[in-house]
Parts: structure tokens; sequence; C-alpha cells
């Protein structure tokens, strides 16, 4: 299958999981999105030297993937995908930081190597927190809930054309890569400059594809803003949801528990 | 005077590039015909559609509708009468669910809570895509969409009912439930479509555009007889009326 094809369908799965009926699914949207948001500001908040202060906020992906029966191995796929990124944003952490913080054995960890390793699961929980987020309860009601806490409509209004036209765009570049790669003989065909030109036509026909939508909303009247018309009640169980995991995050932040737990252990058996 | 009447008057349009689409157009549509705007590719069909509800504006000549002028000040009142359904139902459909897209309309008019339901509900029925209202219009087959799509503008209650290319793309039973389905509106339709077929069954009424100008106007079955207009105009009659070819051929050869 064309990997075009492939990445659509994947992206397509990931919103079909949030048609799901579990306890997580039925949790108000705003609710979930004050918890992700607060989840990702306080594990981005620590030390860039805490690796262990970080292992607690495992729990809330981990607990809310079981509850909610996302499928996990297809949550970490998606985050291994992102993984490369994530490498060369702190590919020079390890280079520039060589000041030597931790003492294994015979082996000395630097700093870089230390702040690399906290950036990579900083990532993975804070991306992995994102796609439950968006699997639980789908981009459009978490477009909603960002237009309840204050986003300005044209980004949310954005974001959700952007989901709607990824998918008919993404079509159409699987075609038009199709038939070259038909054409190509299993060559490269013309190389870098055939994929030139068709980069932009898909350009143009996005224009083009642009102003016919456009030409339809008029038609249905639009002003220049997406309505919310569905009132969602948020009731106390979401407001426990919203306590409960923030306060406990705000222990993860404020107490290094693996420490203390370690201390602990280490006090009492000398 | 009703609101279902289509009044065009000496329209022109040319493209920025300088290509003319339409010259010296005239014609009127009267409360609940139906009528066919037929011609090859390039003849003006969409542009002149495109002209009914105001996405072109007229750069020479007028569109009344009803006793109402096409003019950017009256544009909101006319897209409420006139329901356009583009050839491309991709590029109709855009909110997250059908449900949603067939209320985008009817919200814009003002409509809030039951009656606002009972709109969208109204409308999926009378398409039969209830069944549809909460799946996301990308997963949905060409056919769906296409009444999806006609669904959306039914949900606005427009008087007139301006389509291009209904069945275009279709597979044979999807345009047989897509002509049925038009057949029941009592709408004032204007539709274009290469699918002459569907244009005998559906419009009483013809008006061929060749070039940008309109080159004949009149009963469906009379200028389909016309075998000579057709050609001029790059167009062949119906398939229905030319008789069946293999018995032709079986004719020929015995």
């Amino acid at each position: 299958m064309n990997r075009i094809t492939a990445a659509l369908l994947d992206l397509k799965r990931l919103e079909l999981l949030a048609h799901g009926d579990s306890s997580i699914h039925r949790i108000h949207p705003l609710a979930k999105t004050v918890v992700v948001i607060a989840f990702i500001a306080l594990v981005v908040s620590c030390n860039r030297y805490q690796i262990s202060a970080l292992l607690p906020f495992a729990v809330f992906p981990i607990v809310v993937t079981s509850q909610s029966g996302l499928p996990p191995v297809f949550i970490l796929k998606k985050i291994i995908l992102l993984l490369p990124l994530l490498l060369c944003a702190a590919l020079f952490n390890p280079i520039f930081d060589r000041e030597s913080m931790l003492q294994i054995g015979s082996v000395t960890i630097s700093g870089g190597w230390i702040s690399f390793f906290s950036i990579q699961l900083r990532s993975v929980l804070t991306i992995g927190s994102a796609f439950i987020l968006i699997g639980t309860t789908g981009l459009n009601a978490v477009c909603q809930a960002l237009r309840c806490l204050g986003l300005p409509a044209v980004f949310t209004t954005q974001l959700l054309f952007l989901q709607r036209y990824i998918f008919v765009l993404a079509e159409e570049s699987a075609r038009a890569s199709l038939a070259r790669e038909l054409r190509s003989c299993g060559n490269k065909g013309q190389g870098i400059a055939s994929y030139g030109s068709l980069v932009g036509q898909l350009l143009l026909r996005t224009f083009g594809r642009a102003e016919r939508v456009h030409a339809a909303m008029l038609a249905r009247g639009f002003t220049g803003e997406l309505h919310d018309r569905r009132a969602r009640v948020f009731k106390t169980a979401d407001l426990r949801f919203v306590i409960g995991w923030v306060t406990l995050f705000l222990i993860f932040r404020l107490h290094n528990l693996p420490m203390r737990i370690g201390s602990f252990v280490t006090a009492t058996f000398p | 005077m009703s609101r279902h009447i289509i009044e065009v008057k000496n329209l022109h349009h040319s493209y920025p590039d300088g290509t003319v689409a339409l010259k010296d157009v005239s014609f009127r549509i009267s409360h609940g015909e139906s009528v066919a705007l037929i011609g090859a590719n390039g003849a003006g069909k969409s542009t002149l559609l495109q002209h009914l509800n105001g996405a072109l504006m007229p750069a020479r000549g007028s569109i009344t509708i009803g006793d109402v002028p096409v003019t950017k000040a009256t544009l909101a009142g006319i897209r409420r009468t006139v329901g356009m359904v583009f050839q491309n139902p991709d590029d109709q459909l855009f909110m997250p669910t059908v449900n949603d897209d067939v209320a985008f309309g009817p919200f814009n008019l003002g409509l809030r809570g039951e009656e606002l339901e009972w709109r969208v509900a109204a409308a999926l029925a009378a398409v039969a895509a209830e069944p549809l209202r909460n799946r996301p219009p990308y997963n949905l087959s060409g056919g769906e969409k296409k009444r999806v799509a006609i669904a959306t503008v039914l949900a606005m209650s427009p008087d007139i009912l301006a389509m291009d290319e209904p069945t275009s793309g279709l597979d044979p039973s999807a345009r047989r439930q897509a002509i049925a389905l038009l057949q029941g509106f009592q709408h004032t339709k204007i539709i274009t479509s290469h699918d002459l077929d569907l244009v005998l069954e559906l419009c009483p009424r013809i008006i061929i555009l060749h070039e940008g100008e309109v080159v004949a106007d009149g009963a469906s079955l009379e200028l389909f007889n016309d075998v000579k207009l057709l050609e001029r105009c790059r167009l062949e009659q119906p398939l229905s009326m030319q008789g069946c070819g293999y018995c032709r051929k079986a004719l020929l050869t015995h």
C-alpha cells in the first residue's frame, strides 16, 4: 500500500477511536483538556536534569489508556514515529554540556546526557498524553474545549479545517504520488525535479479547493466562526476528575517521590 | 412576485485571465420548473450556476431571484433562497460530522434547540441518510457524500435548488437513488449535467450553452431530436433515445 495512504488510515483510526464508549470517553471534553494542559505544563516545568521526578507522571497515560480501552501499541507506534524529531531536538546537549553529574561505578555520566534523556522522557509523556486526549475526545470536542478556555476562534477553526482537509489533501497527494510511481517504472523517475512540479500542482489545486470550500461555506451563511451547538453539562464527576488528577500532578511536581522512597528505603535498611 | 423565479438578463462574465465564459446570456425560469443547463466542457454551465447564488457577481447584465436583484447587499437573502449543491461533495462537506454539517446552514440562519434538531433530522430523512448522522464526512462513500451534500442544502429550506452535476461519479444504483430523490422535490430546480438521460427524466426544459452563449432554450424532447444542433454543440442524444445499439447491430448482421 502507498505509504501516504497507510499513514492516512492510521490518522483516521485515531479519530475514530474517539467514538468509543468508556468512563474516560464520557468525561466532559473540557475536564480532559484542562487535565492534559496541566499535565503538560507541570511535566515541562521540571528541572532539565530531572529524570526520576518525571517517572511518577507516567501513571496518568497508563491509567487513562487502560481505562479507556485505547490500544497501547497503536499509541506507542505514533510516539515512536516522532522519535527522530525528538532526538534531533536534544542532539547537541551531550556535546555542549560535558560537566560530569553522575558516577555509576567507573562510568561518568555528563549533565548533557542526563538532560538528553530528560527531554526524551518529557516528550514521550507529553506527546503520549496529547494522543490519548485526541483518541478519547476527538479533535472537534478538544477545539470546543479550547474555545471555552479562551483560545481565539480563528485558531480553533483553522485546526478543525486542518483535520477535515488533511484527509482530502492526503488522498489527492496519494493519487498523484501513485501516478508518478506507476510511470517511473521502479526507477527514480525524474527525481527531485518531478517532485517539485508535483508539489506545485498540489499547492495550486489546494488553492482552488480552498476557494470552492469557502464559496460552499458562504452559500450556507458562514460569517467567520464555527459555532458550538452542543451544550454538554459539566458534572460533579468531571470536576472530581480535574481536581483528582491536577492534585496528583502537583504532588508529583513538588515532591520527588522516587527520591523520597529511595531515601526512606536506604534510611530504614542501611 | 414569487421567490421561485429566476431571471437572467444579458449576463456577461470573463475570468481575470481574459477567458470569456458567458456572453449575453438571458433566460427566465418560473415557479416549480425543472430546467437543465447542458453543454460541452467549458461551455460556461458551472460559471452560470455560480452566478445564481452570488458566488460570482455579474460583470455585465443582471440576475433577479424573485423580485430581488443579486447584488452584494442582497447576498444573504439570495443564498437562503437559492440552495447550491456543488459538483464535488468534498468541497461542500467541511464539518467534523454529518450532523454538524447539516446543522451548519440552519444554525447560521439563527435556528437553535429543538427547531434546529428537527430541521437537521428532516433533511437527513429526505435523503435517507439518518444512519450516517454521527459519521465523519471523509469516511462516507461517494453516493453517501452526495446525499449528505444535498441534505446540507435542503436543511436551509431553499426555494430554488441549483445543482452542479448531481450524479457525477456515482455508481448506477446511487445514480438511480439520486434521480428518484430529485424527482420527489417540489422546488424550482436548475441542474447542470452531462448525464443526458437524467436530464430527460428530470427536466422537461433544457437550455443549451455553447461557448458561453445560449444557443437553444426549449422542450427537452424537441431539442434532443435536433441531432444537428446537438452535434454542433458537441452533444449527442440521450442513450435512451438512440435505440438499442445491440439490436441494431444484430439486425445489420442478419
